[in-house]
């Protein structure tokens, strides 16, 4: 949408701006409801007591519970991308393989392992380890989540790959062979490096995704990240909602830091223009996948 | 392999199917809601909406489930249903986990028809307000109809994520088809892997026809420009 606030509507006349100002009023009126209905009920139930608060005055509760609760989280996150990248990749290039034998199976697998829920993944990777590993009790919840995030993400991040590399104008391809190049050395040379600056924007908000789903393994798993603090805190202090809040803004905060991060490297790349894709000249935005946000 | 009937297999995929149903339904109308205001020529309402899509679209999904059981329900006593009876919980458990779905899933419905928007030309817009048309007139008339039927692909995507995210209900017992296979994984452990593959199965069966159907349509209905 461009031009003067938005094609939806004029520019307000005198008429327009009293009428939107009483919808303001209202709005906020009806909002001011809300937020009183919600504060009164908590009031209600002694929820903004100095007593269910204090505990996040409390240095301790942050180095004993929280922060290596987001430690952990993160560390599962950066586990399952870092894995998950380069089997993404290579699922991806295997998928636009012209051999069918290699392009069929990896495409059940991606297809397959998109279609099944992430939780049932983790519960699987987690009956696994049980029955036919003996990796220690302690670690298995961490080993079980980053398997399920894994599996999901790989084959995600594969369709990302290869929707980027389909994205690339022919001309990159045909000009590689007509200097001689081989066809792998194409791919990794000419069309993935390439690719990966298209789409590194929707893979750092992969990221988000991550970090979010991360929180499965709390649930069902018993895994130790920031979420599972919802037991441990209210557990001492009796404290249910805060600590949802808190932990709830600690996420938002960090998945918004990583969505800002996607959002300045969208913009970096998009300045420096020297690359020869110009993926959205064929193919428009609204296709290229958006990775299923879980 | 006759350890399966002993289980409520398709009982469990039903109650998949109806948490997806009633979930589907409720984003698709408090996503367009969102949409509506992020466009609105109020501040307070685009105010309102960003803020709020920005945050919920960032929490976990698990986090409002539980919330949703533990702060809702057991903090604060609100309980979504006047039963009485002994499947109360049962009851309350499953509205509560379709209001969070609803909450959740509504950002990125919102997020799609917000980016359909924008793919409707500038010139149907403009045409709409030299009519004298007014805001609601010019989105609900014009707009709106336009819009939604170009982001048909992108909503198959978020129903298939809604789809599969309803095991998230598990965390607080919702009986579907994931708190069934943790179960069954603990009770039939030489089996496991069978079992893994019928619910697997199960969910291509879910998913599979959506993305096929809804795939379809958005050819058939995409406004040809």
């Amino acid at each position: 949408m461009s031009g003067a606030p938005s094609v939806l509507y004029d520019a307000p006349g005198p008429k327009a701006r009293a009428r939107n100002a009483v919808y303001t009023v209202v709005f906020l009126v009806a909002l001011a409801a809300v937020a009183w209905v919600v504060f009164s009920a908590l009031n209600d139930k002694g929820q903004f007591t100095a007593k269910m608060w204090s505990p996040f005055l409390q240095g301790d509760t942050w180095t004993e519970y929280l922060i290596p609760g987001l430690g952990t989280t993160l560390l599962a996150a950066l586990l399952a991308i870092v894995i998950a990248l380069p089997l993404g990749a290579v699922f991806g290039i295997a998928r636009l393989s012209e051999h069918a034998w290699i392009r069929v199976p990896a495409g059940v697998v991606v297809e397959l392992c998109r279609a099944i829920p992430v939780l049932m993944l983790m519960l699987f990777a987690n009956f696994f380890y049980v029955w036919y590993t003996d990796i220690d009790s302690d670690i298995r919840p961490l080993f079980a989540v980053v398997t399920g995030l894994v599996l999901y993400n790989g084959s995600v991040l594969a369709e990302v790959f290869r929707a980027g590399i389909s994205s690339l104008p022919r001309g990159q391809s045909e000009a590689a062979y007509a200097l001689g190049l081989r066809k792998v050395q194409t791919m990794l040379t000419i069309l993935l490096p390439q690719a990966v600056t298209v789409m590194l924007p929707a893979i750092v908000s992969q990221l988000v995704v991550v970090v979010k789903d991360t929180a499965l393994g709390s649930t069902i798993l018993s895994f130790s990240d920031l979420l599972s603090n919802y037991r441990i805190l209210p557990a001492n202090f009796g404290n249910t909602i805060p600590t949802l809040i808190v932990i709830g803004l600690i996420y938002v905060v960090v998945n918004w830091i990583v969505t800002r991060l996607a959002a300045m490297l969208e913009q970096r790349l998009s300045r420096r223009g020297r690359t020869a894709v110009r993926p959205t000249a064929t193919v428009p935005a609204t296709e290229l996948p958006v990775a299923d946000p879980l | 392999m006759d350890f399966l009937s002993h289980y409520d297999l398709l009982g469990a995929f039903w109650t998949t199917v109806q948490l997806t149903f009633w979930s589907a339904i409720g984003a698709l109308v408090w996503g367009i809601v969102l949409a509506g205001m992020r466009v609105s020529p109020v501040w307070l309402m685009r105010a309102f909406a960003t803020a709020y899509v920005n945050v919920v679209r960032n929490t976990p999904l698990t986090l409002l489930i539980v919330g949703s059981s533990l702060g809702l329900y057991q903090a604060l006593g609100v309980s979504l249903t006047t039963d009485t009876t002994t499947s109360a919980l049962d009851i309350t458990n499953f509205r509560l986990s379709v209001l969070a779905f609803v909450l959740y899933t509504g950002t990125f419905v919102s997020e799609a028809v917000r980016s359909g928007i924008n793919t409707v030309p500038v010139g149907q817009a403009e045409a709409a307000r030299a009519l004298g048309l007014g805001f609601m007139q010019t989105l609900t008339i014009v707009v709106l109809p336009q819009a939604l039927r170009s982001v048909v692909a992108p909503l198959a995507s978020v129903l298939i994520a809604l789809t599969k995210n309803t095991t998230i209900a598990s965390a607080i017992g919702v009986a579907e088809a994931s708190l069934l296979m943790k179960e069954m994984l603990e009770n039939e452990g030489q089996a496991g892997l069978l079992v893994f593959t019928v619910f697997a199965l199960g969910f291509v069966i879910l998913t599979l026809p959506i993305g096929l159907i809804l795939g379809w349509l958005s050819k058939k209905v995409a406004v040809k420009r």
